[in-house]
């Protein structure tokens, strides 16, 4: 059997008096695409906030590649999240003051590489993503599928194990909106990047392998593809 | 739309007789098509020659006999078949869902476990539309679009129906 990626157990986390978790359990497995569904408020971006290590639970645990995260130092986890994930969210994914091709850079620029490698390699994704040509104009002056591919670049320029995607088409229209995500899939595919993808659109949801509800902080029902 | 299934499930709710269970029926079902009289009879003969339902008292109140019937453990056994397996997505599949949505409500059953069930039974299909996408013609990609946005809007309405149920549960106990 297949080791989990990753690993939520019976995850608590409230903020104030409101509980966003309540019992939630999941596990990722490597190179799949795995769906959070539910209504607004249930809990699914908290839930992928804990397993990207961002957010640490009141109670339960998340395992990485079978080691605990979350009870690593904010500091390891920062590094984990640098070298180890990719993130793609709905708005302000990008660095505003600068351009397109700095901006995928990054991520390999603060892992030590040299300038000039890391822009080569961002315009190698900026090409594959089809959007080279605003290579160096800033967030501002990019249409909103434009940005959005760009963000999907700069998630997988690093090579990462995990993708965490919390709607990533929210603000496209739908032939942006797919366009999107046949890129983050079928490049996630081709380097066995695992993707957590939370979205309320069934036609996102429907590009996983595995779809899992979460309502009132806890899962409410699970399909293995 | 299952009349037989529907029928049988305001009669587990509580027994009735024919005139009161076409009422029921029209009042949560039957808006746009009420049942015909000659319909509900048949159905309930059909019914009791499977065994689903049973007379259960004729009575009369200054007109002709009334006929109750109720349902039996046969009936009660292929209601719960029917709540827990999944309506093949197509569309125009709302009616049924709702039925199903409103008599699981009455009936005590879990309401959210019906529409997750469905939920996961359209995104499997969706799924499948999607990946024929991948690489396909145009056109092709168009005429499976057109499935998947019809899927879309079946899925919208289960999340909609799916966040009111304690309210629809309330307002059916009243």
């Amino acid at each position: 059997m297949t080791e989990p990626m990753l690993t939520a157990r019976d995850l608590h986390l409230s903020f104030g008096a409101s509980p966003a978790l309540a019992g939630a359990s999941v596990d990722v497995l490597p190179g799949e695409v795995l769906a959070l569904l539910g209504p607004s408020g249930s809990g699914k971006s908290t839930l992928l906030h804990c397993l990207a290590g961002i957010l640490v639970p009141d109670r339960g645990e998340v395992r990485y590649r079978g080691s605990r995260l979350d009870s690593l130092s904010d500091e390891l986890r920062s590094g984990l999240r640098r070298t180890d994930f990719g993130f793609v969210f709905q708005f302000g994914s990008l660095v505003p003051e600068l351009s397109a091709v700095d901006n995928v850079a990054l991520p390999l620029r603060l892992g030590g590489h040299r300038r000039r490698e890391s822009e080569a390699r961002a315009l190698e994704w900026l090409e594959r993503l089809e959007v080279a040509d605003v290579a160096h104009k800033r967030a501002g002056e990019m249409s909103g599928g434009q940005g959005q591919r760009v963000a999907v670049a700069r998630a997988l320029v690093s090579g990462p194990r995990v993708i965490f995607a919390d709607e990533p088409t929210g603000a496209l229209d739908s032939l942006n909106g797919e366009l999107v995500m046949d890129l983050l899939v079928g490049a996630a595919r081709e380097q066995g990047s695992s993707i957590v993808l939370v979205t309320h659109e069934p036609r996102i949801a429907a590009y996983a392998d595995r779809e899992v509800v979460i309502r009132d902080g806890a899962l409410a029902a699970a399909v293995v593809a | 739309m299952s009349v037989p299934h529907t029928l049988l499930g305001l009669l587990e709710v509580q027994p009735r007789h024919g005139y009161d269970l076409k009422r029921a029926y029209d009042a949560h079902f039957g808006h746009d098509r009420p049942l015909k009289p000659g319909q509900v009879y048949a159905t309930l003969g059909r019914l009791e020659r499977d065994g689903f339902v049973v007379v259960s008292g004729t009575d009369r109140e200054g007109g002709p006999d009334r006929t109750t019937y109720a349902v039996t453990a046969d009936g009660v056994t292929d209601l719960d078949h029917w709540f827990s397996e999944p309506e093949g997505p197509s569309a125009y599949l709302q009616p049924v869902l709702f039925a199903k949505v409103v008599l699981a409500l009455q009936s005590g059953r879990d309401a959210a476990q019906v529409l997750d069930a469905q939920r996961a039974e359209h995104l499997v299909a969706m799924r499948s539309l999607t990946a024929l996408k991948h690489g396909a013609d145009l056109d092709r990609v168009l005429g499976l679009d057109f499935a998947l946005f019809h899927l879309e809007a079946d899925l919208r309405w289960l999340e909609h129906t799916a966040a009111r149920l304690d309210r629809l549960g309330k307002e059916l106990s009243r």
